[in-house]
């Protein structure tokens, strides 16, 4: 039976597949592909389910196929199916089947139809990933899908300014939830020397036997996850961002953000509860972050006054239960919580826009002038905070930016003397001596040695926070942020000794990637003239098929797993010690900024409003 | 335009000219379709819309491409392009002309908005709208939100100004990031003005450009406040707030936010700019690109007019029914104009009106339970009746998905376990099988249908709020009287005379009332069917008619209906005081109308991607149904896209013409009227409602995105009262692209069937209507009733026109065409 699970896997990319090459002009094939894709696949899960529970429905589990192999790492596609996998599967695929037939005739002659779809397949292959895998790296693969995918939905209207800030906004939010992930999974490494399986996860004695020595390790891990699944899910402290990803089509905002994806964190909780189960202090924190999340977003819920984001904090605010449910145990009472939520809140999406002639009618015959609410009766003071604070979303929004961004913005403008000349000048001889060090090994001395491969990672943080805050050069920006991963290669070639070939496969698709980026960039210079990274220039606009061809550069650097880089991530994190912390911690820092640094890139050129075409934009602030 | 000469900084004049500037669009439940740049009005067309370009930014014209495809298509005329240039440019320069029409290309200047205020982000790198925004945004939207919130404003009734500064007075926290500000609003020492001397320093020339820019940064904001302002009973819950208020207000977020970078020590922009930036509305020059433009659109606008002349030129004197089978009166809503078509087809002896949907009859309306009052009648009119509805029985439907408990915390934790589930099923009932619920906006709930209406005002002394109840007999017969002599129905009374409202139904449509009637101030028109129907069947009315000259025989009744233009249904009112002769008369008819319905759907299903329009018209009609209910169905109908012509005059004129429901139709007969009393009351409406609703598409459709609304899909309801996309942008005041797609901008043609001295005469009467069509906002063509001559009001004359085209097609088989087509159609003959 568990060898069925590829066919759930494989039926999406299949369509997704189909859906790329139908010409744009035909919006029937093209909705018809989408349609008919979700449908197989929720008639082929009906029948898989029935049959599934005939046979008392087992836990499956599927090893597809190993990826990369060297004596002591193994990086496998694994596929998995229980009952969490049975209910997120059954509300996804209804809801995405019945989306994908309303949308068919709800985008009809939008510009963007073909891409519309496009990228709900896609967006359905990488909820499928998660939904079936079976560990670890398998769900990271979906995760990124995912990350992507949101990006694309939200700046869905790219020639517009918010959308496209929006979606910067939120793709950085993920990708701190990336790195939750990353960092979980190579302290796992650690623990259990091995990428290890949801399944054997679930074997008590296995789990509790690695985690009686290494305590710290195993709240380590959790932790990571559980901030992950925050981000994720829009918890305390990342709630801001879920309000903010409405900008697409509506029906695309009731799947994803009102339902699906914002699910998914609480998934990644249910997938690694056996884990986490016997820490009681993790299933306190859990609790408390949900706590937290739910009060918090019901507030800012009461004082919404945008149909759109009410229903986005309503929804927060029952996540928050839902991982307070989970928290104490209630596995099936969150699971039948998830169902409901999410098909609540897409319906409340959907109908938002009703919600005008149906409210002024019900205000036409009831109208009660300011009728009394709980919060009356708090002391005036007491009331106009909270009022204030609510209103303000608890600053959580300028939150992110004023503790993590800004200061990293700050770092990286210090660094404006490094111009294209001193990078080439000064880095790269730098780094000539350290590969050359690296092949000969015995000529360095081990006191030095061991501080090397903090020296290196963190002049790959230094490139990248360059990279990240380069206003001026789009081509300085992108040399640099493919550096940073030859800096980060060479850093970690101190720390151990490992074979040269893995370092091979990890920048392989850097440089292919990097090279494409590069011509492109030149390319888009020589025809634009100015590629300053310092406003949104919008030249998908004219060039729609070359920001396609950026875009793939794009993902080829940052690790997305369509290039061997991302197994390369994971191969060069296994190689950081359970002991080094700080080099762990630099060297995610590093991924996730480059991953910032790309898609603001990505976004600064090719997204917003077109800065030749004035009168064909709208406003900056509509 | 007024060029600010003054040095001196006057800050009512600076509000009183932003406020003729900024969008006036009302909140969306009296959405009324309006000139979008009415700021400009009194200037020519042509001047007023490049200056209007060159200043904020407008596309105020289909582009080069666009209008060089319709000449390479053949919509542009070539012998048209050729004397319109010979018009204007002289004929010899038709050659040199139109090879810069054709061939040239041009660049268009930066406009002047936003030029002095960008010196922020150029000399301080500083994004003061992404700091500032947001969070104003939501605080107005907070304040004047009128149902979305669970916890309201905390001060709600004091006026914005006074109510953000006793919260920040009362708070532990602050909107503020810095101090200065928090203590300049509390400090009350904060006038527009000194806050601008902080900000720009002591030149005070720049002060008005500066408010300029910040405000029309986000002009759907600034144009909802100040619209508030001046009309509060648009919103149901008052709010008090002023332009003033909000200026001041954004004044000190962005000195807040200047504040948070700098400190307090930075200097006024005044002393960092380097170069003045152009008066906003000092002289604009006129380009050769808006020359080449204007040419374009005038071959466009005449290739299309003159084929509906060549087609009035042919009409044919029939002779008149001594008593037709059956008399209608519809609004002159151009979406009525095929309904009649089909009508007089189905059965040839039967004869249709058109008239404002009013019928003449102006009051407001509390339906019963109703807490407040609605107007039906023409927006800028202020009635002092009210009539009342009493007796109604249903309920209002509720929707339990409407509930704002599913967003509290442990009821919505109960409703998600709960109503979660259902919703799952609903959401599939509802994309499968769409049907009526309460969500939808349906006409038919305008009014109960089998309510009474208290009508007649039996004392004097019964009024409510300043308003008198109901109408007095001399007062009823005045406007019944006043509404036949309008359309010439003085005699050859059919037994049945209908007099037809009209309303849409649509979900999921936060600008439903733009699909109702605008004569009605965006509602549908069954109440003033019934109203008028009622008077006109008064047997005491009657006498004063007939006193007057007006002789209505005994057996002719009149009955109220309302025309669903979404789903092509009827509703009839009152028939149960019909005569026994009558009732059968009537189920005659209404077979009918039932027929012409069906055809009219089937013609309306041309234009519908989703409905294959050679089906069988009845086939297409219940799909037509089904659409109109569809949460997915982003145009349930598409309103008054394509409108372009508006004629009065008797109906022999366009009886025989396919018009394609482009056009507005008022009846009007000349010979009831020869000095042209009557027709002053019919023309003056005309360029508010007619030509408010054109330019509304026009400049909708040439510039979606800054005066139109943009795609409608990612929209977000904003308070109730406006939809912005996604959480915290501007509000998006115009029409969404789904209504405007196929709409062709091209001016609202009016042809009055008179005298052309007699019409001059009457357009002459008042200024405000004379200014429409001296600056060309609407083109004017009078028909000489007796000669069939048509000449063009030009320049404040009439010329003469003779039609380029000698003949209209003849449609043979218009129901093959209809299945065939999807674009707009040419006129064409069908008699």
């Amino acid at each position: 039976m568990a060898y069925l699970l590829q066919f759930f896997i494989l039926l999406p990319i299949v369509g997704y597949g189909i859906s790329l090459v139908v010409p744009r002009s035909k919006e029937d094939i093209i909705s018809w592909s989408a349609f008919a894709t979700v449908g197989a696949h929720l008639i082929f899960f009906q029948i898989f389910l029935v049959y599934w529970l005939f046979h008392g429905y087992p836990t499956l589990d599927y090893k597809e196929l190993v990826i990369f192999r060297t004596t002591d790492y193994e990086f496998f596609v694994d596929f998995y199916f229980d009952k969490v996998t049975a209910v997120y599967l059954l509300v996804g695929s209804f809801l995405t089947f019945l989306v994908t037939i309303y949308s068919r005739y709800y985008m009809h002659r939008e510009p963007g139809y073909k891409r519309f779809f496009n990228t709900i397949l896609f967006f359905y292959v990488g909820y499928n990933v998660v939904i079936f895998s079976g560990n670890m790296e398998t769900l990271f693969i979906g995760w990124e899908i995912l990350g992507v995918s949101s990006f694309l939905l939200i700046a869905f209207y790219r020639d517009r300014y918010l959308p496209v800030k929006n979606a910067v906004k939120v793709f950085s939010i993920y990708r701190i939830g990336d790195v939750g992930l990353i960092l979980a999974m190579w302290m796992a490494h650690h623990l259990f020397h091995e990428n290890i399986t949801f399944l054997k996860l679930n074997n008590y004695e296995l789990v509790h036997g690695h985690l009686q020595n290494h305590t710290w390790i195993g709240i380590f891990i959790s932790l990571m996850i559980l901030l992950s699944a925050a981000a994720k899910s829009a918890q305390f402290p990342f709630s801001s961002w879920l309000p903010r990803a409405m900008e697409g089509p509506t029906p695309s905002s009731a799947i994803f953000y009102g339902s699906l994806s914002v699910h998914l964190g609480v998934f990644v909780l249910f997938r690694t509860f056996p884990f986490w189960d016997h820490q009681l202090s993790v299933r306190i924190i859990i609790a408390l972050v949900g706590l937290v999340s739910s009060i918090i977003a019901t507030g800012i819920a009461r004082v919404q006054s945008s149909v759109k984001s009410q229903i986005a904090y309503a929804s927060i605010a029952q996540i928050g239960l839902i991982f307070i449910e989970l928290a104490a145990g209630l596995e099936d009472l969150a699971l039948i919580h998830f169902a409901g939520n999410a098909f609540l809140r897409t319906y409340q999406l959907l109908v938002s826009p009703s919600v005008v002639s149906y409210l002024i009618r019900e205000q036409f015959y009831n109208f009660i002038p300011r009728p009394q609410t709980i919060e009356d009766s708090f002391p005036k003071r007491m009331e106009y905070t909270l009022y204030m604070l609510c209103l303000k979303e608890w600053n959580l929004d300028t939150l992110m930016y004023r503790y993590l961004w800004n200061p990293l913005k700050m770092t990286g403008r210090k660094l404006n003397f490094l111009t294209l000349k001193r990078v080439i000048y000064f880095l790269i001889p730098i780094y000539l001596i350290g590969l050359f060090s690296v092949y000969n090994r015995e000529i360095v001395p081990d006191q030095i040695k061991v501080y090397l491969p903090y020296v290196f990672s963190l002049i790959a943080l230094i490139t990248v926070l360059k990279a990240f805050t380069e206003r001026k050069h789009a081509r300085v920006s992108w040399l640099l942020v493919v550096m940073n991963h030859f800096w980060v290669a060479l850093a970690i070639s101190f720390n151990e000794q490992f074979s040269f070939s893995q370092v091979h496969y990890y920048l392989s698709g850097v440089t292919i990637a990097g090279i494409l980026g590069f011509l492109s960039l030149r390319w888009l210079k020589s025809h634009e003239g100015s590629i300053d990274l310092d406003q949104f220039h919008g030249h998908s606009y004219k060039h729609p098929k070359f920001a396609v061809v950026f875009l793939l550069a794009c993902l080829g650097v940052s690790g997305f797993p369509i290039s061997p880089t991302f197994i390369g991530e994971d191969l060069i994190f296994t190689h950081i010690h359970e002991d080094q912390p700080m080099l762990a911690l630099i060297v995610s820092l590093t991924f996730i900024i480059d991953g910032l640094a790309i898609i603001r890139m990505y976004a600064r050129l090719f997204l917003g409003p077109h800065v030749k075409s004035i009168y064909e934009m709208a406003y900056r602030s509509s | 335009m007024k060029t600010n000469t003054s040095t001196i900084f006057n800050e009512h004049h600076l509000i009183h000219e932003l406020k003729h500037y900024l969008p006036a669009q009302a909140p969306l439940k009296d959405f009324i379709h309006h000139n979008t740049l009415h700021g400009f009005q009194n200037l020519k067309f042509n001047k007023a819309i490049y200056s209007a370009s060159a200043i904020f930014g407008y596309r105020v014209s289909l582009s080069l491409a666009e209008y060089r495809a319709h000449y390479q298509s053949g919509r542009i005329n070539q012998v048209i392009l050729a004397k319109v240039i010979a018009q204007r440019k002289g004929p010899d320069l038709v050659g040199e002309w139109k090879d810069k029409l054709v061939n040239n290309q041009y660049h268009k200047d930066s406009p002047r908005i936003g030029s002095l205020r960008s010196n922020w982000k150029k000399h301080y790198h500083l994004d003061l709208d992404s700091q500032v925004h947001p969070l104003l945004f939501r605080i107005l939207c907070s304040y004047l939100d009128q149902g979305i919130s669970m916890w309201n404003f905390p001060i709600g009734n004091k006026g914005f100004l006074t109510a953000i500064r006793e919260i920040e007075k009362g708070s532990f926290t602050s909107f503020f990031k810095t101090k200065r500000a928090k203590d300049l609003l509390i400090s009350e020492h904060c006038g527009i003005q000194s806050l601008l001397k902080i900000l720009l320093g002591h030149d005070e020339k720049l002060y008005d450009q500066y408010v300029f820019d910040q405000q029309f940064s986000h002009q759907g904001w600034s144009g909802m406040v100040a619209t508030v302002e001046d009309q509060p009973q648009t919103l149901l819950d008052h709010k008090k707030i002023t332009l003033h208020d909000l200026i001041i207000f954004e004044l000190l977020l962005e000195i807040d936010a200047i504040d948070s970078h700098f400190g307090e020590e930075w200097l006024p922009l005044e002393q960092v700019i380097k170069d003045r930036p152009v008066e906003l509305f000092a002289e604009i020059p006129v380009t050769e690109l808006d020359e080449v433009t204007s040419l374009w659109q005038d071959a466009f606008e005449w290739s299309y007019y003159d084929e509906v002349l060549a087609g009035l030129k042919e009409t044919k004197q029939e002779a008149r029914i001594d008593k037709p089978s059956f008399q209608a009166m519809f609004c002159i809503d151009d979406r009525e104009c095929s309904l009649r078509r089909y009508l007089e087809h189905e059965d040839p002896s039967c004869e249709t009106f058109g008239t404002p949907g009013f019928f003449g009859v102006e009051f407001y309306f509390q339906p019963d339970h109703g807490k407040f009052y609605t107007k039906l009648c023409p927006a800028p009119v202020n009635p002092k009746f009210l009539i009342k509805e009493v007796g109604v029985t249903k309920k209002n439907e509720k929707d339990a998905y409407f509930t704002k408990h599913s967003h509290s915390l442990f009821r919505g934790w109960m409703i998600t376990q709960t109503l979660g589930f259902w919703s799952a099923l609903r959401l599939f009932i509802n994309i499968f099988k769409p049907s009526m619920g309460p969500a939808t906006a349906s006409s038919f709930k305008h009014m109960d249908q089998y309510s009474k209406l208290i009508i007649e005002n039996t004392k004097p002394d019964h009024r409510e709020n300043d308003l008198q109840v109901g109408f007095t007999i001399e007062e009823m017969a005045d406007r019944v009287e006043g509404l036949l002599r309008s359309i010439g129905l003085i005699k050859n009374f059919s037994n049945l005379v209908y007099v037809v409202g009209h309303g849409s139904s649509s979900v999921n449509n936060p600008h439903f009332a733009a699909y109702d009637c605008g004569a009605c101030s965006g509602r549908a028109g069954s109440v003033n069917s019934r109203v008028v129907c009622h008077m006109a069947n008064h047997l005491e009315v009657r006498a004063i008619l007939r006193s007057r000259g007006l002789m209505i025989p005994d057996e002719t009744q009149f009955v109220g209906g309302l025309h669903d233009t979404t789903r092509d249904e009827m509703m009839f009112f009152d028939l149960i005081a019909l005569t026994a002769k009558n009732i059968e008369l009537h189920t005659k008819t209404e077979h009918v109308f039932r027929e012409a319905l069906d055809l009219n759907a089937k013609e309306r299903s041309r234009r519908f991607e989703s409905i294959n329009s050679h089906l069988s018209a009845k086939r297409i009609h219940e799909k037509i149904r089904i659409r109109s209910v569809s949460l997915f169905e982003p145009r349930p109908e598409l309103n008054h896209a394509t409108n372009s012509l508006c004629i009065v005059g008797r109906r022999d004129l366009t009886r025989h013409l396919f018009l394609d429901r482009r056009s507005f139709l008022n009846s009007y007969d000349y010979a009831t009227d020869l000095d042209g009393k009557l027709l002053l009351g019919i023309i003056r409406p005309l360029g508010p409602v007619c030509g408010g609703i054109n330019l509304e598409y026009f400049f909708s459709r040439v510039d979606n995105q800054k005066l139109g609304a943009g795609t409608k899909l990612p929209h977000n309801v904003m308070g109730l009262f406006g939809v912005a996309n996604g959480i915290d942008g501007d509000l998006r005041p115009g029409l969404p692209s789904q209504m405007i797609e196929v709409h062709d901008p091209v001016r609202l043609l009016i042809v009055v069937e008179h005298f052309p001295d007699v019409v001059l005469q009457v357009i002459q009467k008042q200024p405000e209507t004379y200014e429409w069509f001296i600056n060309n906002w609407v083109h004017l063509v009078a028909i000489n009733p007796e000669t069939r001559e048509l000449s063009v009001f030009n320049e404040g004359e009439f010329l003469l026109y003779q039609p380029i085209k000698e003949h209209v097609e003849v449609a043979a088989d218009l129901v093959s065409v209809i299945e065939s087509h999807d674009e707009n159609l040419p006129v064409y003959s069908i008699s």
